[in-house]
C-alpha cells in the first residue's frame, strides 16, 4: 500500500465517519438525557430525502439542509410525544420512526419525482461543495505535508468540518454548562433533578430536539455532501452503526468520535477492496460490513471494559417520593 | 413587623410572641384515591428549634413532608412560612421559601461530583465554571461551620451513604434553606454516622436554622428534639415538648390504644423444633450486610411473632427461609440443614420440604395481578404432579381447587375466573393465605398477614394461622403491627438493625418494653422496676 | 377494578389504534395525489377478489404468523424480540442446508426436517443475546438489532463465497431438489375438487403456521412452562417467589421465539424460492413486530393480524403494479400501527378509560 492509497482511504474515512459522527453525537444528546433512541437510521433517512428534493426544486443546498432538519426534527418530536409526554416505550417508538421514514421517503419520492423512490441527482448549488483550505494548492508541492493537508485535511464540504467541530461544542456544551450539567443528570436520575426544581420533561424535549437536529443535518450530509440526490434506504444502516459507536464510545463525545472514525475506516476499506489480503490472511468484505455490530455486541456484554448506559434511560419519568 | 402593627407598641412586644413560627400548617388534608394519608394536620414550629415528628410506616409523615416540599398538592389546608402565607406550588417555590429536604432515599445523581451535585438546579449562569468556584468556596465554610467535611471533588457513588447524606445537607444549605426536612435520615447510617449526623443537626440549630425530623426511632427523638409531634394513621395526635414527655408515652401514643383485636386461643404446646437458625447473615445486592448474624428457633405447635419496624431484616429473614435469597450461616428443618446456596435453595426446593410462605407484599410477590384466581391458586406449586395432565396442566383441577378454597375461605366473589387484581385486598390476601395454608406445611413464613386487609377478613386470616398452630405446625410470623403480633404469637423475637434485640414472653411484657427495643434499647431494666414500683 | 371492560381491551383498543393508523394513511393517499377509497377497492379486490390474490394472501400471512407469534412468545418473558429478521435469515440457512445436503425423497419427510433445521437455526442465532441478557444484562433489543445486521453479512459471505453454484453470477444457492418441493395450496385443494390458482405460492406451510398458532397458544396457557413465562414475564420478583429460574426462562423463551421466526424459511425459502437467495426475509421479521403488537401478543390475534397484512402486502403489491402509489405504502401503515398499537398506546388508552370510567359513574 503506497502513501497515495492511504492518504485516499483516510480521506473517504474522513467522509464516511461525518454521517455516523452527526448521528452518533445526536443520539448522545437524547440518550444521556434518558431518552433511547433506535429511530436515528428513520431521522437521518427522513432528512436525507427532504434536503436533497428541496435543494434540487430551490436549487439551494442551504434550503434543502433547512427542510432536511424540519423533517428529522418532526420525527424527534413524534418519539418525544411517545416517549416523554406518553411515557411509551421508547423502543417501539424508534422502531416505528424508522418503517415510517422509510415508507414515507420513497413514497412521497415516487409521488414527486416519478424516478422510482428516488430524487434527481444535484448539480451544483444544490450540492455541499468541497471547501479547499487557504494554502493547499501552494502547500501540493510539499512532500508529505502537501497531500496530508491538501488531500486529506482540506477538500471537505463544510457540514464535515462542522462535525468534527461538534464534537469539542459537545463537550463543553456537556460538560462546561449549565445545560449539559442539567441534561447529564437527567439521564441519570430525573428524581435529582425534579427536586432541585427543574422540569424533568423540558429537558428531555431539549435532548429530543438537538437529536432531530443533528440527524438532520446528518441525513442532509449524505443526499446533498457525500452523494449527490437522494435513494431508497440511502442510510443503509448506518444510524445503527451510529447507534454502536454510542455505545462503543460510552456515550462521550471524544470516545464518539474515534470510534466513528474507526467504523468509518472500516467502511472506507470495505468499499475500496472486496477481500482485503493482510498478509495471506484474506479478510472478505463481509467481515468490514458486520465488525462494528460484532464489537459493539461483544463490547455490551461487558467483555472488554464495560458499557454502562445512563441509569435513567429508556424508562419514562414518573414522580414518587 | 405584624405583630408591631398588631400590638400598636414595637417597644412592649413580648420577645416569644413576636417571632412567627417558622412553618405553620393549617388543616392539611390529602387523599390517594380512597386512602386519606392526610387528615386535617396542623402544627408550629418555631424557628432555631428541632422538632420531631413520629409515627409508624404509613401514619402519614412522609406525605405531610411532601407537601411542604411541593412534591404533592394539598387537597385542603394552609401553609404559613415565617408567619407569610405561601402556597407551594413544585419544589422550585419551597426551595425559594427557605425549605430544604433530605429524602429517604437521597436525590444524588450518583456518577456526578459532590460540587456538581451540589449546584444542579441552583447554577448562577449559563457557564459551570464561575458557580462551582463559587460553591468550592461556600462547602469549604459550610464545613467548617457545621462539621459538613466531604471532598467536594470526590464522586457521589463512591461515597459512604453517611458522606451522601451530608451532600444531601449541603445542597439544601447551598440554597439557603433556613428550614431543614429530614426524613428517616438514620435509616441507613450507622451509629457513628447517625451521631455525627446529630452533632451536624445541633450546630444548624445552634445557629439558627429549623429542623423537622421525621422518623419512628424514639432514641433520636428524645436526644434531639425540642418538640415532638405524634402523627397515627394520617392525623396527629399530639404535640408536646420532648423535655416534658417519656418515651413510653410517645410509644403508646405512636402505636394508640386500638381496640385490640382478641383472637380465642389456648395456650401453646410446643414440640420438637422445627425451624433452627445459627448465626444466619445476608448481604445484599448493594453489599449492605442486612442479617447480622441471627439466631432463632421455633417449634411445632407455635408462633413465633418477629416484632420490629419495617426494613430491619425482617423482610430478608423470611425470604432467606422462603429460598428467594441466598445467604451463610445455619439453618436446619426438622433437624436436616437446607441448602442456602446454589442449587437446591431456590423457593421450589423449599417447598418440597414443607416450608409455605406468604409473602409481605402479595402484589409484587405473593400474586400475579394479571392472572385469574384459578392460575394463581397453584402458584409455587404449579408443578405439583396433581395439577398435570400428560404434558399439559390440568387447569380444570385448578379450578375445581380454586372453587374449594374459595368456599373454604369465604372468597369473594367465589370467581375463579376473576383476575387477582379485581379482588379486595382482604380476598386477594385470604387467596394467597389459603394456597398456602392448604398445603398442610411444616412450617409456614408469614409476613404483613392482614396489611391492607378489612376488620373481616383480619379475623378469618388470624384464626386460621391459630388453626394451624393447633394442628401442630410451626409459624413465623413478622408483622409491623404490634397489636397483632400480641394477638397471634407465643413467643415475641424484636428485630432491630438485622439483629434480634430479645425475645419475649407476650404474657410478661408490653408495648412499651417492645416498642423501646424495637428502637434499638435493649436496657428496659428500668422500665420494668417502674412498672413493678407502680404495682407494688 | 378493571379499568375497561375485557371487550374493549381487547378489540376496540386495537381497533382505534388501526383506525388512526388507516385515517393516516389515507391522508397520506390524498397527499400524493391518490384516492384513497379507490386505493382500498384495489386492495381488496387484489387480494382477495381471486384465488390468485387469496394465494399471495395466504402466503404473506405465513410468513407473519411465524414472524409475530416469534416476538409475541418473547414478549410474554418481558423481552422484545427486534431480531427476527435475522432469526429468520439464518432459519433460511438451515433449511437450505437440509435440503441440499440431506437425502429428502419427499415433501412429507423434507417438512419436518427443513421444519427442525430452520427452528435449530433460528434458535441459534437467538441464543447468544439470550445468554447475553440473562447472565451479563446486554440489552437484548440492542443486541438482536446487531445480529440482525451480522445475520446479514454472514448470509452474504456465505451466498456469495461458499454456496453460490460455480459458474453462477447470482448471490443465491443452487436450486432444491424435486424432493424437497412444497406441495401448493393448489396441489393439496385439487384433489378434494377446489379450484385455486397454480400460480400464488400459497403453500402446505400456511396449514403448519396455523398449526404453529394452536401450539403457540397450547403452550403459553396449558403447560406448565407457559406457566412459567407468562408469570416471569408479570413479575420478576413473584417469579422468583414461586422458584421459578429467571435465568432459565428467559433463555427458553429467545430459544422458542427464535426458533419460530426461523421456521419462517419453511414457507418463503422452501416453498416459494425453493433456493436461499439473499434477502429472501424481506423485512417480514420487523413485521412480525407490527403483527405482534396488534394481536396483543396472543397466537389467534396474531393470526388475524398476520392475516391483515397479508392483505396489506399483497393489496400494496397490486396498488404498485397498477397505480403510482409504491409498495411502500405497506411500510407506512405498518408503521403507523407500531405507533399507535405500541408507543402511543396510552395516547389511546387513556381517553378511553375514561369514557369508560364516566359511564360506569352514570350508570
Amino acid at each position: 500500500m503506497d502513501f497515495l492509497t492511504i492518504i485516499q482511504i483516510l480521506d473517504s474515512t474522513i467522509r464516511l465517519a461525518t454521517p455516523l459522527l452527526l448521528a452518533c453525537l445526536a443520539g448522545l444528546y437524547s440518550e444521556r438525557a434518558g431518552v433511547f433512541d433506535i429511530g436515528l437510521e428513520g431521522k437521518m433517512l427522513a432528512a436525507a430525502f427532504l434536503s436533497a428534493a428541496v435543494a434540487y426544486v430551490s436549487g439551494s443546498v442551504w434550503l434543502g439542509l433547512l427542510a432536511g432538519i424540519g423533517a428529522s426534527v418532526v420525527l424527534a418530536m413524534v418519539h418525544g410525544l411517545a416517549s416523554i409526554t406518553f411515557r411509551g416505550n421508547q423502543l417501539i417508538s424508534g422502531v416505528a420512526i424508522n418503517f415510517l421514514a422509510a415508507g414515507l421517503t420513497v413514497l412521497v419520492a415516487q409521488s414527486w419525482f416519478q424516478q422510482g423512490g428516488r430524487t434527481p441527482s444535484l448539480m451544483g448549488g444544490a450540492r455541499f461543495e468541497p471547501i479547499t483550505l487557504p494554502f493547499a494548492d501552494a502547500l501540493s508541492g510539499v512532500p508529505f505535508l502537501g497531500p496530508i493537508y491538501g488531500d486529506l485535511i482540506s477538500g471537505h464540504s463544510v457540514l464535515v468540518y462542522l462535525a468534527f467541530a461538534l464534537v469539542p461544542t459537545t463537550w463543553w456544551v456537556l460538560f462546561r454548562t449549565r445545560f449539559g450539567l442539567r441534561l447529564r443528570a437527567v439521564g441519570e436520575n430525573p428524581a435529582a433533578v425534579d427536586t432541585a426544581g427543574v422540569s424533568v420533561t423540558r429537558l428531555r424535549y431539549a435532548a429530543v430536539l438537538i437529536c432531530g437536529v443533528l440527524c438532520g443535518i446528518a441525513g442532509a450530509y449524505l443526499a446533498t455532501g457525500l452523494q449527490a440526490g437522494f435513494v431508497k434506504d440511502m442510510t443503509a444502516g448506518r444510524g445503527f452503526i451510529a447507534l454502536a459507536a454510542l455505545i462503543f464510545a460510552k456515550w462521550r463525545p471524544w470516545n464518539s468520535l474515534w470510534a466513528c472514525l474507526l467504523f468509518g475506516l472500516l467502511q472506507a476499506v470495505a468499499l475500496r477492496y472486496q477481500n482485503l489480503d493482510l498478509g495471506g490472511v484474506v479478510i472478505p468484505v463481509q467481515v468490514m460490513d458486520v465488525l462494528p455490530y460484532i464489537l459493539t455486541v461483544i463490547f455490551l456484554a461487558g467483555f472488554v471494559g464495560k458499557a454502562i448506559p445512563p441509569r435513567a434511560g429508556g424508562e419514562p419519568y414518573v414522580k414518587e417520593r | 413587623m405584624v405583630s408591631n402593627q398588631h400590638t400598636g407598641r414595637p417597644d412592649m412586644a413580648a420577645p416569644d410572641a413576636a417571632k412567627a413560627p417558622a412553618i405553620e400548617l393549617r388543616g392539611i388534608s390529602k387523599s390517594f384515591g380512597p386512602v386519606q394519608a392526610n387528615k386535617d394536620i396542623s402544627i408550629r414550629v418555631m424557628p432555631g428549634t428541632i422538632h420531631g415528628i413520629i409515627g409508624e410506616n404509613g401514619a402519614g409523615k412522609s406525605t405531610l413532608m411532601s407537601i411542604l416540599y411541593g412534591f404533592y398538592k394539598a387537597d385542603a389546608g394552609e401553609i404559613f412560612i415565617n408567619g407569610t402565607k405561601t402556597n407551594i406550588t413544585d419544589s422550585q417555590t419551597a426551595i425559594a421559601a427557605g425549605i430544604g429536604m433530605v429524602f429517604q432515599h437521597f436525590k444524588l445523581v450518583p456518577n456526578f461530583t459532590v460540587l456538581e451535585n451540589v449546584i444542579l438546579g441552583a447554577e448562577d449562569g449559563a457557564l459551570l465554571r464561575p458557580s462551582l468556584a463559587k460553591a468550592r468556596k461556600e462547602l469549604t465554610a459550610l464545613a467548617k461551620e457545621y462539621e459538613l467535611n466531604v471532598n467536594p471533588d470526590s464522586v457521589v457513588e463512591d461515597l459512604s451513604v453517611g458522606h451522601q447524606q451530608r451532600v444531601e445537607i449541603l445542597k439544601a444549605l447551598y440554597r439557603r434553606a433556613e428550614i431543614l426536612i429530614l426524613d428517616e435520615p438514620t435509616g441507613v447510617l450507622t451509629p457513628a454516622e447517625a451521631d455525627h449526623l446529630f452533632r451536624i443537626l445541633e450546630n444548624l440549630r445552634r445557629e439558627g436554622k429549623t429542623i423537622i425530623l421525621i422518623t419512628h426511632k424514639l432514641r433520636e427523638i428524645m436526644e434531639t428534639t425540642d418538640t415532638v409531634s405524634v402523627m397515627r394513621r394520617g392525623q396527629m395526635t399530639a404535640t408536646v415538648k420532648t423535655a416534658e414527655t417519656s418515651p413510653e408515652e410517645l410509644a403508646e401514643l405512636m402505636v394508640g390504644r386500638k381496640v385490640l383485636l382478641r383472637v380465642d386461643k389456648t395456650a401453646a404446646t410446643p414440640g420438637a423444633k422445627v425451624l433452627e437458625i445459627e448465626n444466619l447473615k445476608v448481604v445484599d445486592s448493594a453489599g449492605v450486610m442486612r442479617l447480622k448474624g441471627i439466631n432463632l428457633d421455633i417449634r411445632a405447635g407455635e408462633i413465633l411473632g418477629i416484632a420490629g419496624v419495617a426494613g430491619n431484616g425482617q423482610s430478608e429473614l423470611l425470604e432467606v427461609l422462603g429460598g428467594m435469597h441466598s445467604a451463610t450461616g445455619t439453618v436446619r428443618l426438622n433437624g436436616k440443614p437446607l441448602p442456602l446456596t446454589g442449587p437446591g435453595s431456590d423457593a421450589s426446593a423449599r417447598r418440597d420440604l414443607g416450608i409455605a410462605h406468604v409473602p409481605e407484599d402479595r402484589h409484587r410477590e405473593g400474586l400475579i395481578l394479571d392472572f385469574h384466581a384459578w392460575e394463581n391458586v397453584a402458584f409455587g406449586y404449579h408443578r405439583d404432579a396433581k395439577y398435570q395432565r400428560g404434558m399439559f396442566m390440568d387447569n380444570a383441577a385448578l379450578r375445581a381447587d380454586t372453587e374449594a378454597k374459595m368456599a373454604k375461605f369465604d372468597v369473594r366473589p367465589p370467581d375463579p375466573w376473576l383476575a387477582a387484581k379485581s379482588f379486595s385486598g382482604g380476598n386477594q390476601q385470604k387467596i394467597v393465605v389459603a394456597r398456602e395454608i392448604e398445603r398442610n406445611p411444616d412450617l409456614l413464613l408469614i409476613g404483613q398477614p392482614t396489611r391492607g386487609v378489612d376488620i373481616g377478613a383480619i379475623e378469618f386470616i388470624h384464626e386460621q394461622i391459630i388453626a394451624l398452630r393447633d394442628q401442630g405446625k410451626a409459624i413465623l410470623l413478622v408483622s409491623v403491627e404490634l397489636d397483632e403480633i400480641f394477638a397471634l404469637s407465643d413467643r415475641i423475637a424484636v428485630m432491630f438493625d438485622g439483629q434480634i434485640m430479645g425475645v419475649r414472653n407476650p404474657a410478661t411484657t408490653n408495648e412499651k418494653e417492645l416498642g423501646l427495643m424495637m428502637a434499638g434499647i435493649t436496657d428496659t431494666s428500668a422500665l420494668a422496676t417502674q412498672e413493678a414500683s407502680q404495682n407494688g | 377494578m378493571d379499568k375497561m371492560p375485557r371487550w374493549a381491551e381487547v378489540f376496540l383498543v386495537p381497533l382505534i389504534s388501526l383506525l388512526l393508523a388507516a385515517v393516516l394513511s389515507a391522508l397520506v393517499i390524498l397527499a400524493i395525489g391518490e384516492n384513497p377509497w379507490a386505493a382500498v377497492k384495489m386492495m381488496v379486490s387484489g387480494a382477495l377478489g381471486s384465488t390468485y390474490g387469496w394465494g399471495y394472501t395466504l402466503y404473506y400471512t405465513t410468513n407473519f404468523i411465524f414472524t409475530g407469534l416469534a416476538v409475541a412468545v418473547a414478549y410474554h418473558a418481558r423481552l422484545f424480540n427486534i431480531g427476527g429478521e435475522g432469526q429468520a435469515m439464518l432459519g433460511g440457512l438451515g433449511v437450505a442446508l437440509a435440503c441440499l445436503y440431506l437425502p429428502l425423497p419427499h415433501w412429507l419427510i423434507a417438512l419436518p426436517v427443513a421444519a427442525i433445521g430452520a427452528a435449530l437455526f433460528g434458535a441459534a442465532w437467538a441464543l447468544i443475546p439470550a445468554y447475553l441478557q440473562a447472565k451479563r444484562g446486554s440489552h437484548i433489543v440492542i443486541t438482536t438489532i446487531m445480529f440482525n445486521f451480522i445475520a446479514a453479512g454472514l448470509l452474504n459471505y456465505l451466498l456469495v463465497n461458499l454456496m453460490r453454484p460455480v459458474g453462477s453470477m447470482d448471490p443465491a444457492t443452487d436450486k432444491f431438489p424435486e424432493g424437497t418441493h412444497l406441495p401448493t395450496l393448489h396441489d393439496l385443494l385439487a384433489p378434494i375438487g377446489i379450484e385455486f390458482s397454480k400460480a400464488a405460492p400459497a403453500n402446505v406451510t400456511f396449514i403448519v403456521g396455523l398449526l404453529a398458532c394452536l401450539v403457540v397458544w397450547l403452550l403459553l396457557w396449558r403447560t406448565r412452562l407457559g406457566y412459567e413465562i407468562r408469570a416471569f414475564g408479570h413479575s420478576e420478583p413473584a417469579a422468583v417467589y414461586a422458584g421459578i429460574n429467571p435465568v432459565k426462562i428467559t433463555m427458553i423463551a429467545m430459544l422458542i421465539s427464535g426458533g419460530l421466526a426461523g421456521m419462517m424459511a419453511v414457507n418463503n425459502v422452501m416453498g416459494e424460492a425453493e433456493r436461499l437467495v439473499m434477502n429472501a426475509v424481506e423485512g417480514a421479521g420487523f413485521i412480525g413486530i407490527a403483527v405482534a403488537l396488534m394481536g396483543r401478543n396472543h397466537p389467534f390475534g396474531v393470526l388475524i393480524a398476520a392475516l391483515l397484512f397479508g392483505f396489506l402486502y399483497q393489496g400494496g403489491a397490486e396498488l404498485a403494479l397498477w397505480t403510482s402509489i409504491p409498495r411502500e405504502l405497506i411500510v407506512v401503515i405498518q408503521a403507523l400501527v407500531i405507533l399507535f398499537t405500541g408507543a402511543l398506546d396510552h395516547m389511546v388508552r387513556m381517553p378511553l378509560e375514561r369514557l369508560f370510567l364516566a359511564f360506569r359513574k352514570g350508570a
